[in-house]
């Protein structure tokens, strides 16, 4: 063999590793470590126990409110509201919860009380997004976006009708380990929500029924009615699923703040969806995994991190975070186009 | 200036003004057009008829700058036409005014006729002369007999009105020749006098008319030269007063069906009925449909397009409402289908538009094949899959109707070509093992080998005892895969053949029947 068919050989060779990273699912992952050696060598406190552990703890709420995110995002709508059932969630659960005359203060079962009142929340308010875009073909953005504007002001409402203060504080401190706990010396209990809840969705996405059917009306919503998919009740439950999901981070959220507020979880909304999006979730359905969701999230709480740790003023966070959160679209845009071209 | 003004400078009437000559089309490799010629004349009207997929289309398409030829020549008034897409085709005065109308529907009148290009206030300025745009609009629809303000939004008119508006955009465009694709399909009878009496002014107006239908009795109504075409040929070409429909129709047809249908064995289509229709009546698409369907039995549905045989097939599997009727599968009656509950009672539909209805394009093979079959193959609180059976039955289906493709697991539908796009649907109802298969052209699309393929499946399943509802616009092959074959027209069933008695011309007269009967009378 001459030089030149070696060279002829290897070149493709090269490109194809090229290629193969830019199309594996892993994309992601690898940026975040290749950002991660980088900000290493600029702030070095990002490597250390302590940092890793914040962005652990940062990453759960965040994540159980993305893998809601996921379904809806599937079946190719969008949930908007997850701030606002945060917000409800939080301010209902803690007037159940709370030692200065909650609902449920004394029963001796008002943790369960208190969780169960965040789940219901998130649960009839997903069942409201949910039954307004299919049973009367309401386009999910409009719905989800008048539910967010609707309960982010009743949240307040809420709060007002039960205190002078602006949040509902004294929670038990029961309540509050779940948001602050720490179980094999560090780790945040969040961390175990979390994994039960992702390990729930993962199953549901990628071994049941439902699963199969959230991807089919993703693709192709005709086709999958055609074939006795029961589309309108697919989708409903990706709602409710949202729903609840986003109750399950309000009470992280509230369980860490310690107080139930009516202003928790307001900026959080793009970062859940842009996470999913540059985690390869696709906006216009039929294409998500929990796994990509995940690496989503570490990837935007990472540059969180570092560029908190970085100390900048907030206003260079925000135009670095878009930035950076932009080059991770054009990388995505690229991938599309190599993935088309084959 | 107005639009019977320009089109004054066309030529004469009866000066040749689109001449076409050896034009040949291939699309992958198979020839759709082979050597077809004829002229068009300003002032006069020529009829194109022809069979589906006789290259009536294609033919059109060329002409309207949709496709290129691949050989041939066509001279346009005197020199050499070879448009580069539709636009530069119009530009030069061809206005191809299409079945499904190409109207904004949420624009005006007014909106529709000048979208391309609106009367500016100031020339060179993005500003519209509303004022100028309605007076022209009015102008237009005054020359098709239109009285309705240029400021209606379409939406508001009927199809017909919808049809004018067309034609107004036409001379707005100053066209010199007005293709039309089938435009009476959707219109009522006084809507079609209307538009034959526009078409008849247009013509001493000295614009060259081209009218495709498969109406025979309006082409003999309407047109002064007609041409028939076969499989992509030229078969016929006469004045008005040497052809009859008969001629046509035969002309049309006059093919031998050759080895693509495999035999069958006739003898086993004798099972009790798996479906019973009775009196199944929707406004506007079907009336009073009874037949019985049964186990074994092919039964072939033709018909022209708009017939009502795809809307009838919806209604069977629960897609699209009725208003009175009986649908019985297996002995049993259901009151309220949906497609769930007809997939529960042992029926299986494959649709006529596989991209839009039938396939997931962006999911891999094996998705595709298990969709309608989850629920069997699951079990438990969750309804867990039981991924290694479902793999294990998918694989083997797919090796049962012969899907060329190597990784089921990782070819994406969209990877495939039609033909085995089309096996995926089947293989994904056949899982199903139904008994009552309503299949809606089942072969579009798909090349002849692929066809083979399929219609040895169909075989198959007769013979396994489904009953098979077949619908398609190829006369050949359900002469070639029927035990019988109904007629429909006007959402009506016309007409039942037996086995035996099948002839192509009587299949095609009894499609045509209200054409026959008022040329009768």
């Amino acid at each position: 063999m001459t030089s030149t068919d070696v060279t002829a050989v290897s070149k493709p060779r090269a490109q194809a590793g090229w290629k193969r990273l830019l199309l594996s699912e892993y994309l992601v992952l690898v940026l975040t470590v290749f950002y991660f050696a980088v900000m290493w060598t600029i702030v070095p406190e990002i490597a250390t126990a302590d940092t890793l552990l914040d962005i652990l703890r940062a990453m759960m709420p965040l994540l159980v409110v993305a893998i809601g995110q996921t379904f809806v995002l599937i079946v190719a709508g969008i949930d908007l509201s997850a701030p606002s059932i945060i917000a409800m969630a939080s301010v209902v659960g803690a007037s159940v919860l709370t030692g200065d005359g909650g609902y449920a203060n004394g029963t001796g079962f008002e943790i369960i009380a208190g969780i169960l009142a965040f789940i219901a929340v998130g649960a009839v308010i997903g069942t409201f997004n949910g039954l307004c875009t299919t049973r009367f073909n309401m386009p999910s953005f409009i719905v989800t976006l008048t539910t967010m504007m609707f309960f982010s002001g009743a949240a307040i409402w809420y709060t007002t009708v039960h205190t002078d203060a602006s949040s509902i504080g004294n929670l038990p401190r029961g309540f509050i380990g779940i948001g602050q706990g720490t179980f094999f010396g560090g780790l945040p209990f969040s961390l175990f929500v979390v994994l039960v809840v992702g390990g729930a969705a993962h199953f549901i996405l990628s071994r049941t029924v439902y699963g199969r059917w959230l991807y089919a009306v993703g693709l192709n919503p005709r086709a999958a009615a055609v074939s006795g998919v029961p589309v309108r009740r697919v989708i409903f439950w990706a709602f409710v699923i949202s729903g609840v999901c986003a109750a399950i981070a309000s009470i992280l959220y509230t369980g860490r703040l310690e107080t139930g507020t009516p202003v928790l979880g307001q900026r959080i909304l793009l970062d859940v969806i842009g996470a999913a999006v540059i985690g390869g979730v696709s906006l216009f359905g039929g294409k998500g995994k929990i796994l990509w969701t995940i690496f989503g999230v570490l990837f935007l709480t990472v540059i969180d991190k570092s560029l908190q740790l970085m100390g900048l003023p907030i206003a260079s966070v925000f135009a670095i975070k878009g930035s950076i959160i932009l080059a991770a679209a054009v990388i995505d845009a690229v991938r599309h186009r190599v993935l088309v071209r084959g | 200036m107005s639009a019977a003004a320009s089109v004054s400078a066309a030529p004469a009437a009866g000066a040749p003004l689109l001449e076409i000559e050896g034009l040949c089309k291939s699309f992958f490799g198979v020839e759709v057009l082979h050597k077809v010629g004829f002229t068009v004349h300003a002032g006069r009207v020529l009829g194109l008829v022809g069979e589906n997929g006789s290259g009536k289309s294609t033919t059109m398409n060329i002409i309207g700058g949709v496709h290129q030829m691949d050989s041939g020549r066509i001279m346009f008034g005197g020199a050499d036409y070879r448009p580069k897409g539709p636009r530069d085709a119009s530009k030069q005065g061809i206005a191809f005014i299409h079945q499904e109308l190409n109207l904004f529907r949420n624009l005006s009148i007014a909106e529709n006729l000048f979208i391309t290009e609106f009367p500016k206030l100031v020339p060179g300025l993005p500003f519209i002369d509303r004022g100028a745009a309605r007076k022209r609009a009015s102008e237009l629809l005054a020359a098709v007999d239109l009285d309705i303000p240029p400021t209606t939004l379409v939406n508001r008119l009927s199809q017909g009105e919808r049809q004018l508006v067309e034609i107004a955009k036409a001379l707005g465009a100053k066209a010199k020749i007005i293709i039309f694709d089938e435009p009476t399909t959707s219109l009522t009878t006084r809507e079609t006098d209307r538009l034959f009496d526009i078409i008849n002014k247009l013509r001493q107006q000295g614009i060259a008319i081209i009218y495709i239908s498969h109406i025979l009795d309006d082409i003999m109504r309407l047109c002064d030269d007609i041409v028939v075409l076969r499989d992509g040929n030229l078969v016929g070409k006469a004045l008005k007063a040497d052809m009859t429909i008969e001629r046509m129709i035969s002309l049309m047809v006059g093919r031998n069906i050759d080895q693509l249908f495999p035999p069958r064995d006739s003898a086993i289509a004798a099972g009790p009925p798996v479906l019973e229709v009775r009196n199944i009546t929707q406004r506007g698409t079907v009336k009073d449909i009874s037949f019985s369907l049964r186990a074994g039995e092919v039964l072939g549905v033709s018909g022209l397009m708009g017939a009502g045989r795809s809307e009838l097939a919806r209604i069977l599997f629960g897609i699209d409402d009725f208003g009175s009727g009986e649908i019985i599968v297996n002995g049993k009656a259901l009151t309220k289908p949906t497609p769930t509950v007809c997939m529960d009672n042992g029926m299986a539909f494959l649709t006529e538009d596989r991209r839009a209805e039938g396939l997931m394009m962006e999911a891999p093979i094996d998705h595709n094949i298990a969709l309608s079959s989850l629920q069997a193959y699951a079990g438990g609180f969750a309804h867990k899959i039981d991924s290694t059976r479902l793999n294990a039955d998918v694989s083997k289906m797919s090796a049962s109707v012969q899907i060329g493709a190597r990784d089921i697991a990782n070819t994406l539908v969209k990877n495939l070509s039609g033909g085995n796009q089309q096996k995926v649907v089947i293989g994904k109802w056949l899982l199903r093992e139904p008994t009552v298969f309503i299949l809606d052209e089942p072969t579009r699309g798909i090349d002849v080998g692929a066809k083979n393929e399929v219609y040895k499946i169909i075989n198959r399943l007769a013979a396994g005892g489904a009953g098979i509802l077949m619908i398609s616009s190829e006369i050949e092959e359900l002469v070639g895969m029927s035990d019988r074959i109904m007629v429909m027209a006007h959402g009506e069933i016309r007409a039942t053949f037996e086995r035996g008695a099948f002839d192509r011309e009587e299949l095609l007269r009894a499609a045509m029947w209200d054409g026959i009967r008022s040329n009768a009378k």
